[in-house]
C-alpha cells in the first residue's frame, strides 16, 4: 500500500554555490581548488589579529547577476555581518556574511516537470558570505565521528559563496532533483560559478517535513545535510520522506533536527546530540562599508545576461522542431547548445545533429570524463559536414560513425578522412553487381532457399555484399540489386 | 536588568571562556551594576533615530578582482601551537 | 649634549646638518631606557638590532641627501598592538606572548619607508581595555611623575615613555580615549585622529568602528609631522576616508580671532577635580584673552555617551577577540582532549579578568532576545550624540573641555571597581563615538605636581585646527616642556 498518497512533502533547499572569481572575497589570495594545504592564505583570510577585509567588486557584480536570474530585488542598500560562533575552519571566530539586508530577495526558478507541467520554486534570498576553510580528519575509519583529531586548511577559507535559499515550495523529491539541475544549468550559463558539486563547488542542504494531505499547518521540519550530488539529494530526500510518514503512521513524533545523509548505507541519520541551540550574534560587519547598487550597475549586468536554459530549450523546440528530451538535454550547458546550433547552421539538420550530439558525441565525452564540449577537438562546422556527406549520400550511416571516431581523436575535417581512407560510398550499380555475381555464386543454396520461400537469407546476402566492399557499397542499392537478381 | 548566574553560565559558554563558581558570582555582580548603568538609554525615545552602525558615511570600498601573492605559509607555522602535514591540527571535534 | 630629550622638530635640525648621527641617537635613548625604564617599565620589548639596522639605512640616506623626510633617522616607539613582520607582537596579552605577525602594520611600514627607527613595543592595557595600563598581563606601567600613580591608559606605555624621554615620540591607539586620557595623565600631547583618518590595517582591533591610531609627542609640531606620515587613504582598510592628506606641520600660525571656541556646559559638571577644571578654565581664559570666540554651547546627551560606548565597544571586542582560540597561534592547552575544551582553557588561560568581562558584556548585549535592546539601541543613541556635535559645530569650530576628570591617579585605587574606572573616559568617549578628532595638551599642574590635561575637539577631519589652536597655546605657554624629575 502506498502510504504516500495520504502525505504532502513540503520541501526547501539551501544552495551554496562557490563563485569562480579569480581572487577570494576580501584578499587578493587565488581562488582555486586543490592545492596543497594551506597555500592560498594571507593575513586577511587566515583573519589574523589586525587584518581587514577588503570587498571583492567582482563577487558583488556576480552576486547582482544571480539575483537577477532568478527574478529577485536586488537591494539598492546593501551590507555585510558578522555571523558568530565557534569552529576550527572558521578563522576569525565570525562569518562574513549578510543578515537582513541580502543582496537579492523574492525571486523565483521556472522549473519544468517530467510530465512537461511548468512550475515556479519561490526564491526567498539570495546572499554573499565567504566560505570556510577544509577540516581533514585523522581516523582510522574514515567515520567522521570517530575522528581523533583533525588538520585545517584554510586554502578555501574565505572563497565567496552565495547562498541561495528557496520557499518551501517544493513537493516531491524528484521536483527538489529538477530544481537542483535547473539552478545549475542557470548558474553555469551565466559563468559564475563552476557548480561542481564533488569539489563542493556546489552544496546543497535540505528541510524536509511531511503533513496529511488537506492539513495547513506545516510539519515538524528535518535539516539534511551531507549530500554531494543531485541524485543523492533525491534519495536522502525520498528516504527521509518515507521515514517521517513511517513515523507518523506508527503514531509517533517527529524530532527537529539536522541528519547527515550516509551515501553508502543510503540513509540518514541524527546528529543528536552534536550540536548546540545557535546564537550567532550577527551585527554589521564595522569593517567594510555598506554596498549601494545602482540602475545603472544592474542595467549594465542585465545586458550580460545570455538566453537562459528553459528559455533555449522552448525556442530549440519551435524553432527546430526538436522533441522536448533533445531539448532539455541540448540546453542543460550552454556549450553544448551552441554547438548544436552551429552543428545545425552548417548541415540543416536538426535532428540529425540533435542524434549525433546526443548519441555518439556525449556518450564518448562521458567515456573520456569530458565535462566541456568546447574541450573535444570535434569542431561544429566539422560535426556539420559529417551530416551532409551522410545526407549527400557521399558516405553511409556506418562510415560515418568509423569517421566520427576518427575525427574525435584527430580532429580532423571529415572530406579529408573520407579521401584518405577512400570512405566514399560506392552507388555505381555495375561495381555492385559485380559483388553481387560474386557472393550469389558462392552461396547457391542460400539463393535457393530464398526462392523457397525462406526471405530470411536476403539479409545474410546483403552483408555478405556489404563485407566485401568494406561497407562502402549503398545498402538501400545492394538490398534493390540483389532482390532483382534473385527473382529475375 | 539582573544578569544570573546562569546566564553568566550562558553567555561564558558563547564566548567560550571557563568560569570558576566564584567568578560567576562576581561577574553576575559586575555585570549586572553595568547592565543596569547602561538601561539609563530607555530613558531616550530613539523610535524615530535611525542608528549609527558605521564611523563614517562611506560607500563602496571594493578592490579588483586580481590576485596577490599570498604568505609564505611557514612565517605562519611558526607561531602556531601544533602543524603537521600542512595542517593545523586540533582536538577531536564532536 | 642629551639626545634623548629632544623633539623631532630638534633632533632633524641636527640630522640633516650632520651635526649628529642616527646611531648616536639610538645610543642616547637606549641609555636613558637602561637607566630609567625600570622604574617606569614603558617598554615591553626593545628592538635594538632592528633600530640599528634602521639607523645604518637613515644614515645612508642622509649621506646621500636621498629621500629625506623629517622622520628620517628619528628613533620612535609603538604601542604593542600594531603588527610588525617577525617581531613580537602581543597586545600586552599573555594570549599572545611570543606570538610574531607575518605582516606589518600600514602606519607601521609608512614609517619605516620616511625613514623612521623603531625603539621598541610599548606597554598597554591586555588588548587596550582599560585606562590605567594595570590590565597589562605582564606588569604595570608608572606614571613619571609619580611612580605611585598610573600613566593612564590603555596607551600608557607610550605616554610615559615620551613624558620620561624614553623615546622621540611614540604611536598610541584610542577607542574611548586611549591616547588622550594617557596623554593628559602624563603631561604630553596626544591626537586621536577623526575615525578613517589613520589606517587600522595590523592594529589589533578591540572595537572596529572605534579604533583609530594616533601620534603621541612631546609638542605639538612633532605630533603635526607624524600625523602627516602616517594618515591618508589606505586601500587595504575600507574605512579610511579619501581625503587628501595636508602637511600638518607646514603651517600652525593661525589667527585667532577668526575661531570659535565651544564651552560645552555637560563636560564641567560636579565630580570633576577642582584643580582640572581650574586649569582649564584658565586656558580658555588665554584663548579669549588672544581674542578668540567663546561661546557657551550644550551637547545634551553627554551623559549617556559611557553607556553607549559599554555597549558598542565590548560588542565588537568580543567579536574581534573570538579568534584568539589557540587553533592558529597564541596560547593553547594541549592537554583538552576535544575542541570545546581546548578553546575554553585556551581562552581561560590566556585572558585577563577585565578582557573577559568585556567579551562577556559584549556577548550578552549582541545575544539572542537583546540586540535590540542593547547594541540597536546603542547606536541610535549613537546617532543623538553625534547630532549633538554636528548641531554645536554649526556654531563654533572646536570644543575645549577637560580631556579626564581628574589627575592621575593611585596604582589599585579603581582596578576593582570596573564602573569608576570607566568613568575616567568620560570625556573622551561622546567625540569618540562622533569620530571626531580630539587633541590632549598640558594645562597645568594639580598640587600634587601631577599634569592636567585640556581637550579640544575638531570637525571631522579638521585636524589642523586643533594642531593651530594648540599650537598657539604651546608658544605661550611652558607646561608641555615641563619634565618629570624620576627618581
Amino acid at each position: 500500500m502506498d502510504l504516500k498518497k495520504n502525505y504532502e512533502t513540503v520541501i526547501g533547499l539551501e544552495v551554496h554555490v562557490e563563485l569562480n572569481t579569480k581572487t577570494k572575497a576580501f584578499c587578493g589570495c587565488m581562488n582555486k581548488f586543490g592545492e596543497e594545504p594551506n597555500t592560498f592564505i594571507c593575513p586577511v583570510c587566515l583573519g589574523l589579529p589586525g587584518s581587514l577585509p577588503v570587498i571583492n567588486f567582482e563577487m558583488v557584480r556576480r552576486a547582482v547577476k544571480i539575483g537577477l536570474v532568478l527574478n529577485c530585488m536586488i537591494s539598492d542598500i546593501t551590507k555585510f555581518d558578522r555571523k558568530n560562533y565557534y569552529y576550527p575552519d572558521l578563522p576569525k571566530a565570525y562569518q562574513i556574511s549578510q543578515y537582513d539586508t541580502p543582496i537579492a530577495k523574492n525571486g523565483f526558478v521556472e522549473i519544468i516537470n517530467k510530465d512537461g507541467s511548468k512550475k515556479k520554486i519561490g526564491i526567498i534570498r539570495a546572499h554573499m558570505e565567504e566560505d570556510a576553510g577544509k577540516l581533514l580528519h585523522l581516523t582510522k575509519t574514515g567515520q567522521i565521528g570517530e575522528a581523533e583529531e583533525s588538520l585545517v586548511d584554510y586554502n578555501r577559507a574565505g572563497v565567496p559563496l552565495i547562498e541561495i535559499v528557496s520557499a518551501p515550495d517544493i513537493r516531491t523529491p524528484e521536483e527538489a532533483y529538477i530544481y537542483l539541475k535547473t539552478l545549475r544549468a542557470i548558474l553555469r550559463y551565466i559563468d559564475v560559478s563552476d557548480c561542481n558539486m564533488e569539489e563542493g563547488s556546489f552544496r546543497c542542504d535540505a528541510n524536509i517535513s511531511v503533513r496529511k494531505k488537506g492539513e495547513e499547518k506545516l510539519g515538524v521540519k528535518v535539516e539534511i545535510k551531507n549530500m554531494n550530488s543531485f541524485r543523492n539529494v533525491q534519495k536522502a530526500l525520498e528516504y527521509e520522506e518515507q521515514r517521517q510518514i513511517q513515523l507518523l503512521e506508527n503514531g509517533q513524533k517527529i524530532i527537529q533536527e539536522t541528519r547527515l545523509w550516509d551515501a553508502n548505507k543510503e540513509k540518514t541519520f541524527s546528529m543528536r546530540g552534536k550540536e548546540e541551540a545557535h546564537d550567532y550574534r550577527y551585527f554589521p560587519e564595522p569593517d567594510l562599508p555598506p554596498i549601494e547598487i545602482s540602475k545603472e550597475m544592474i542595467n549594465e549586468i542585465k545586458k550580460e545576461i545570455p538566453e537562459l536554459p528553459v528559455v533555449k530549450a522552448q525556442r530549440f523546440i519551435k524553432e527546430y522542431d526538436l522533441p522536448e528530451y533533445d531539448a532539455f538535454l541540448l540546453t542543460e550547458e550552454k556549450e553544448t547548445a551552441d554547438f548544436f546550433e552551429n552543428v545545425v547552421k552548417v548541415c540543416g539538420e536538426p535532428k540529425l545533429s540533435s542524434n549525433w550530439i546526443m548519441v555518439e558525441l556525449l556518450a564518448k565525452m562521458n567515456q573520456d570524463n569530458i565535462k566541456n564540449i568546447n574541450e573535444i577537438k570535434i569542431k561544429p562546422e566539422d560535426l556539420g559536414n559529417l551530416i551532409l556527406l551522410i545526407k549527400k549520400g557521399t558516405i553511409s550511416g556506418k562510415i560515418a560513425k568509423e569517421v566520427f571516431t576518427e575525427m574525435y581523436k584527430t580532429g580532423k575535417d571529415p572530406e579529408k578522412i573520407v579521401n584518405e581512407k577512400g570512405l566514399i560510398q560506392i552507388t555505381d550499380s555495375k561495381i555492385i553487381e559485380e559483388v553481387i555475381d560474386k557472393v550469389i555464386s558462392a552461396n547457391q543454396k542460400i539463393v535457393d532457399d530464398i526462392k523457397g520461400g525462406k526471405e530470411k537469407g536476403i539479409g545474410f546476402l546483403v552483408g555478405q555484399v556489404m563485407k566485401e566492399t568494406k561497407g562502402k557499397a549503398n545498402p538501400q542499392l545492394v538490398n534493390e540489386l540483389l532482390k532483382s537478381k534473385i527473382y529475375k | 536588568m539582573a544578569i544570573l548566574k546562569k546566564d553568566v553560565e550562558y553567555i561564558a559558554h558563547l564566548s567560550r571562556l571557563n568560569v570558576s563558581e566564584d567568578e560567576k558570582e562576581e561577574y553576575s555582580k559586575q555585570l549586572s551594576n553595568i547592565i543596569q548603568h547602561i538601561e539609563r538609554l530607555n530613558e531616550l525615545n530613539t523610535d524615530n533615530v535611525e542608528p549609527t552602525y558605521y564611523a563614517l558615511d562611506i560607500k563602496n570600498v571594493f578592490r579588483e578582482d586580481k590576485i596577490e601573492e599570498s604568505i609564505d605559509k611557514e612565517k605562519v607555522f611558526n607561531s602556531a601551537p601544533l602543524i603537521e602535514k600542512n595542517g593545523f591540527k586540533v582536538p577531536k571535534i564532536i | 649634549m642629551e639626545l634623548f630629550k629632544l623633539t623631532i622638530e630638534e633632533l632633524h635640525k641636527q640630522l640633516i646638518e650632520k651635526k649628529v648621527k642616527p646611531s648616536e641617537i639610538l645610543d642616547s635613548i637606549y641609555k636613558r631606557i637602561e637607566s630609567v625604564d625600570p622604574k617606569i617599565k614603558a617598554y615591553l620589548l626593545l628592538t635594538k638590532e632592528l633600530a640599528y639596522n634602521m639607523a645604518k639605512k637613515a644614515e645612508e640616506k642622509i649621506m646621500k641627501n636621498e629621500n629625506i623626510t623629517e622622520l628620517t633617522g628619528i628613533p620612535v616607539a609603538i604601542k604593542d598592538n600594531m603588527c610588525l613582520e617577525g617581531v613580537p607582537t602581543t597586545c600586552a596579552a599573555k594570549m599572545l606572548e611570543g606570538y610574531k605577525p607575518p605582516y606589518t602594520a600600514t602606519v607601521l611600514e609608512r614609517l619605516k619607508d620616511a625613514g623612521a627607527v623603531f625603539l621598541g613595543k610599548l606597554n598597554m592595557d591586555e588588548y587596550a581595555f582599560g585606562s590605567s595600563t594595570e590590565n597589562s598581563s605582564f606588569f604595570p606601567t608608572r606614571n613619571p611623575w609619580d611612580l605611585e600613580r598610573v600613566p593612564g591608559g590603555s596607551s600608557g606605555g607610550s605616554a610615559a615613555a615620551v613624558a620620561a624621554d624614553l623615546c622621540i615620540a611614540a604611536l598610541g591607539s584610542d577607542t574611548g580615549g586611549s591616547i588622550k586620557q594617557p596623554a593628559a595623565l602624563c603631561g604630553i600631547t596626544g591626537l586621536k585622529p577623526t575615525y578613517g583618518r589613520v589606517s587600522r590595517y595590523g592594529l589589533i582591533a578591540f572595537a572596529s568602528s572605534l579604533d583609530q591610531i594616533g601620534p603621541m609627542t612631546k609638542t605639538i609640531k612633532d605630533n603635526a609631522i607624524l600625523l602627516k606620515y602616517i594618515a591618508g587613504k589606505d586601500k587595504k582598510d575600507s574605512t579610511t576616508a579619501d581625503i587628501k592628506v595636508i602637511d600638518f606641520a607646514e603651517n600652525l600660525e593661525c589667527d585667532i580671532k577668526k575661531f570659535k571656541i565651544g564651552i560645552p556646559k555637560e563636560y564641567f559638571i560636579e565630580g570633576i577635580q577642582d584643580e582640572v577644571k581650574e586649569n582649564v578654565l584658565s586656558a580658555i581664559e588665554f584663548f579669549r584673552k588672544k581674542g578668540a570666540q567663546i561661546i557657551d554651547i550644550s551637547l545634551p546627551h553627554t551623559d549617556y555617551a559611557i553607556d553607549v560606548y559599554y555597549i558598542i565597544a565590548p560588542a565588537e571586542a568580543s567579536s574581534n577577540l573570538a579568534r584568539f582560540d589557540g587553533v592558529q597561534y597564541g596560547l593553547r592547552d594541549t592537554e583538552a582532549e576535544n575542541i570545546i575544551d581546548m578553546y575554553k582553557n585556551s581562552r581561560q588561560k590566556g585572558f585577563g579578568k577585565e578582557t573577559k568581562r568585556r567579551i562577556m558584556l559584549g556577548t550578552y548585549v549582541l545575544s539572542s532576545g537583546y540586540y535590540d535592546a542593547y547594541y540597536k539601541k546603542a547606536q541610535k543613541v549613537r546617532t543623538l550624540i553625534k547630532q549633538d556635535f554636528n548641531f554645536a559645530f554649526e556654531k563654533v569650530d572646536v570644543i575645549i573641555t577637560p580631556t579626564s576628570p581628574t589627575t592621575a591617579f593611585k596604582i589599585g585605587e579603581k582596578i576593582s571597581d570596573p564602573l569608576t574606572m570607566y568613568l575616567s573616559d568620560i570625556f573622551t568617549i561622546a567625540p569618540n563615538l562622533a569620530a571626531l578628532p580630539g587633541i590632549s595638551i598640558p594645562c597645568g599642574f594639580d598640587k600634587n605636581n601631577l599634569p592636567i590635561g585640556l581637550q579640544i575637539i575638531g570637525k571631522p577631519f579638521k585636524e589642523d585646527d586643533l594642531y593651530k589652536i594648540a599650537y598657539l597655546y604651546q608658544k605661550e605657554t611652558n607646561w608641555h616642556l615641563k619634565k618629570p624629575d624620576i627618581n
